[in-house]
């Protein structure tokens, strides 16, 4: 049963998303971060089409849960693609962007294969059981892509404020959910965790967003020996 | 096996992530210079001490909140407590690291001061307007 308050968490995730693409439009070029708003605005497609499917089925049906895991994974890829987009920012002067896309694909399908191949093996075949996995895979992969990412703007004394701030969330949004997924994974009757740690990932994301676009503009800098956790 | 991997790897980072996002609000703080008000209300000139931070803190609760400002200062609030924490705990073994935990608590107190002039400048500005109005 949803409550208010479910319903409060629901409307305003879907409005800061959208806030995030107003914002976005207004501080900064379209283009450039055109796959962060192509992921925004598929999560409030997405936050739309699951209300629709829960005032017609219910938050219990088979239709519902189906709708919630397989929409969630388009969501994670459509976040692969924003990942994508932060990489093109941060290697554009490198003139590697290409094969970067062409290796971030491939580990995409690598893991969506790889989580397929771990459900086959085993004796229930749910599919259910699929979709958890899967995401669970392809939230912790775009960790490691995040962390990976975060140590080349470490390696590379990126200074640009927004670009920091907008993948250390994106690192964040990924670590809570990889983390809540692997939990349910391994303890699927802690049903408190989940009700909680995803939808307050889903509002922290464009809230750090909105943040990153309306406080700084893309000129805006750092030292980047400020960031590190390790004094330098 | 894999699930408990991926929840032990996934916490760690999100601490560092943490810890960096609030690196990165509060350098992003660091260079501003306080307006000579802020100076003389709250005593705090170049840099700030731990013990500014709540006293800064509480004039940041009276004074009329920006949307914009809440969630940077509510994080920082939290790596200002885990930092108590951390300083706290590991202190005693470790002195390096307490001395780097309040070098941060002291930097978080200077980043609160920072958005409080902010504030105080966005509520001056809006009363200026609501006056020509």
């Amino acid at each position: 049963m949803v409550g208010p308050f479910g319903y409060t968490i629901w409307l305003l995730g879907a409005l800061l998303e959208a806030a995030v693409v107003v914002c976005s439009l207004i501080r900064a070029p379209l283009r450039r971060y055109f796959t962060l708003n192509l992921y925004m605005v598929m999560s409030v497609l997405v936050s739309a089409g699951r209300y629709v499917e829960f005032s017609r089925h219910g938050l219990t049906s088979t239709e519902y849960v189906y709708f919630y895991y397989y929409s969630d994974a388009i969501l994670t890829i459509c976040l692969y693609f924003a990942l994508m987009g932060l990489y093109a920012i941060v290697f554009e002067e490198l003139g590697v962007t290409m094969r970067l896309r062409v290796f971030m694909m491939l580990l995409l399908i690598g893991t969506t294969l790889f989580s397929y191949s771990v459900v086959h093996q085993s004796e229930s075949r749910m599919l259910t059981r699929y979709v958890i996995e899967i995401s669970q895979n392809l939230y912790f992969v775009g960790l490691i892509l995040t962390y990976v990412l975060w140590a080349a703007l470490l390696k590379l004394r990126e200074s640009r404020v927004r670009v920091i701030q907008i993948v250390l969330s994106l690192g964040m949004y990924f670590s809570i959910n990889a983390a809540s997924y692997a939990l349910r994974n391994a303890y699927p009757d802690l049903r408190f965790v989940w009700a909680f740690l995803p939808p307050a990932a889903g509002m922290f994301l464009p809230v750090a967003w909105i943040y990153a676009f309306m406080r700084f503009d893309d000129e805006a800098r750092l030292a980047p020996s400020r960031l590190a956790a390790v004094p330098r | 096996m894999m699930a408990a991997i991926i929840f032990i790897f996934s916490v760690a980072a999100l601490m560092q992530f943490f810890v960096s996002y609030c690196r990165s609000l509060i350098a992003a703080s660091a260079r501003k210079a306080l307006s000579s008000d802020v100076q003389d209300v709250i005593g705090i000139r170049r840099s700030a001490s731990v013990e500014d931070f709540d006293r800064v803190m509480q004039y940041l609760h009276l004074c009329p909140d920006r949307r914009e400002d809440r969630n940077g200062i509510k994080a920082i609030g939290a790596y200002f407590r885990l930092l108590g924490a951390v300083g706290t705990i590991m202190g005693k073994l470790l002195p390096s690291l307490r001395v780097w935990t309040e070098s941060e608590r002291s930097q978080c107190a200077y980043f609160a001061a920072v958005a409080l002039d902010r504030r105080i400048a966005h509520n001056r500005d809006m009363f200026a307007e609501q006056m020509s109005a």
